[in-house]
């Protein structure tokens, strides 16, 4: 389980004095699957990144299973389970997506199994496995990639910084498919940060993050009538806007 | 013929990626001297009588043979020039790895300085890999002079992979090629430099045919307090077209600079040139690192696929 404790994090401001990027954030992860949402700005990128230990809190805690991982880097929080999927996947020169699918995978996997993972986010294995993950791949490509990235992980923890950005042409219904699969592999938790409600519709618990703080928190049957009200409409999107 | 001792065959795997004698023609030359060398049927290798070095004949029509012509210097204090002259037949299409390792275990400067022309005729084809590999226990300098001049003549093809990853304290590195009508000339080039070393490259290449063209692609890794220069110039002197890139990752203390040069000398030339010099970015760094990779991991695995 992982649980987030009055989590607050400042930036210098302009011309003297700190903003305030998030306040007092808590909440707990341990249910299959958990969505983030809240207007554009609220704070949601910088939640994930600090669960992924890119950026540091400027105070708070962050635990694991019960440990305190606060102080744990990149790396060591990787290698106790968790796993990050960039809003903006990052380029390569030179390395494949064979290779960056092994490093994920921890071990040399052969093309068979890296096609697999290919396969299940709807990219043609044979055409993508040796190409390099540079700027010949398009957004949605590289989305893909990064989401099969997570997959051939398989960790307790996966955090998902708006999955669905550039991929419309995949469709929301794979894209569910392959959490419900990665769920299936993992038994651990899908962390998704999302303004789409298909996404939100499959979510155990919601959590609503506005202004950098938690604004509510509840089941699906709870806080989606209220996104979905003409006050809180702002808050998501139907397929396709 | 004599033996090759350990030391040797592991320069020689390095350079040319085989561990003997390979099939076909080679020449091997080993401590400033021709150590051995066998002629095919097709491809002839004649010692110069007049300075160190060889002529190289492969007769047209030559298909889908190799030539392996490695240098090895083992020992400490050599300096050496060479002239490797490479005479390659109308519609041939042949391989030829060149490449050269310095062991240098003592304390004096071991030099390598080869100076390659090649006559390609008209519709052959040539790949030509050079890889540059230096080691040793010693403070001995190891240093590599390589000049490559290439004269394309109608509807050739050239490939040049070179390579230079470790171990040369220093180097200065000149290709000059010539293109006659409908040649093409690709260039691969990949450097790393490390410590206090020196790398230079120097590319000219003058597009006087009708339609011919190049690619001149430099990757390149300076890392600690090394230095790096990338010269190239590319000369449109009729209707053709010509793109030359430097690609350079810094690191530590080091310094890159990179002068890509294109001059058009015919209104239909049609020329590129880019150059980019940065340090990893750190989002490729995290990136890695949520895989669970070290910082230091994720830097071998990027400078790995970088010149790759």
């Amino acid at each position: 389980m992982l649980e987030l404790q009055h989590i607050s994090f400042e930036v210098p401001a302009e011309g003297g004095g700190k903003t305030k990027i998030l306040e007092d954030v808590s909440f707990t992860v341990s249910e299959r699957f958990v969505a983030i949402t809240g207007p554009n700005g609220s704070g949601k990128s910088t939640v994930a990144k600090i669960i992924a230990g890119i950026v540091r809190p400027t105070s708070g805690k962050v635990l694991l299973d019960g440990e305190d991982i606060t102080d744990l880097s990149v790396t060591e929080r990787a290698r106790k389970g968790i796993s990050f999927a960039f809003q903006q996947p990052v380029r390569f020169k030179g390395i494949t997506v064979k290779d960056l699918i092994s490093l994920a995978a921890g071990t040399k996997i052969s093309v068979a199994n890296a096609c697999a993972y290919l396969s299940e986010v709807g990219l043609c294995a044979k055409e993508y496995i040796n190409r390099e993950v540079n700027a010949s791949l398009s957004g949605g490509e590289l989305k893909r990639i990064e989401i099969a990235m997570i997959n051939a992980r398989s960790t307790k923890l996966s955090v998902f910084d708006e999955p669905e950005a550039g991929i419309d042409l995949w469709s929301f219904n794979n894209l569910i498919k392959v959490f419900e699969g990665m769920y299936e592999r993992t038994k651990g938790s899908i962390l998704i940060i999302s303004h789409q409600e298909r996404i939100l519709d499959i979510a155990d618990k919601i959590v609503v993050i506005a202004d950098g703080k938690v604004a509510q928190i509840g089941s699906k049957s709870e806080i989606l009538p209220t996104l979905l009200a003409p006050a809180g409409c702002r808050y998501t999107a139907k397929e396709g806007n | 013929m004599a033996q090759l001792d350990s030391i040797q065959q592991n320069l020689l795997e390095q350079v040319a990626d085989i561990h003997e004698i390979p099939e076909g023609a080679f020449s091997l030359r080993v401590n400033g001297q021709m150590f051995d060398s066998r002629s095919s049927e097709n491809i002839e290798i004649v010692k110069k009588t007049d300075k160190p070095g060889i002529d190289i004949y492969i007769k047209p029509g030559t298909k889908k043979e190799s030539l392996h012509i490695p240098v090895l210097l083992a020992k400490t204090g050599i300096t050496e020039l060479v002239y490797n002259d490479f005479h390659i037949g109308a519609d041939s299409d042949v391989t030829i790895v060149a490449g050269c390792g310095i062991h240098n275990g003592g304390s004096e400067k071991s030099e390598h300085s080869g100076i390659h022309s090649f006559f390609v005729g008209e519709n052959a084809r040539v790949r030509y890999i050079e890889k540059h590999y230096g080691e040793g226990d010693g403070n001995g300098r190891n240093v590599m002079n390589p000049t490559t001049v290439v004269e394309m003549e109608k509807n050739s093809y050239m490939e040049m992979e070179t390579a230079q990853i470790k171990g040369v304290d220093s180097t200065d590195r000149t290709t000059k090629a010539k293109l006659d009508e409908g040649a093409t000339l690709i260039v691969h080039e990949k450097i790393m430099t490390h410590g206090k070393q020196y790398a230079r490259t120097y590319f000219e290449v003058d597009l006087n045919g009708e339609d011919c063209g190049t690619h001149v692609v430099s990757r390149s890794v300076a890392k600690d307090e090394s230095k790096q220069e990338f010269i190239s110039h590319v000369n449109g002197n009729n209707r053709s077209s010509g793109h030359t890139e430097c690609d350079a990752i810094i690191m530590d203390k080091a310094t890159v600079s990179a002068v890509p040069e294109i001059m058009a000398n015919h209104p239909e030339a049609s020329l590129i040139h880019e150059a980019a010099i940065g340090k990893i970015a750190g989002e490729q760094l995290i990136k890695l690192m949520t895989l669970g990779l070290t910082e230091k991991e994720a830097e071998e695995q990027i400078i790995g696929g970088f010149l790759k």
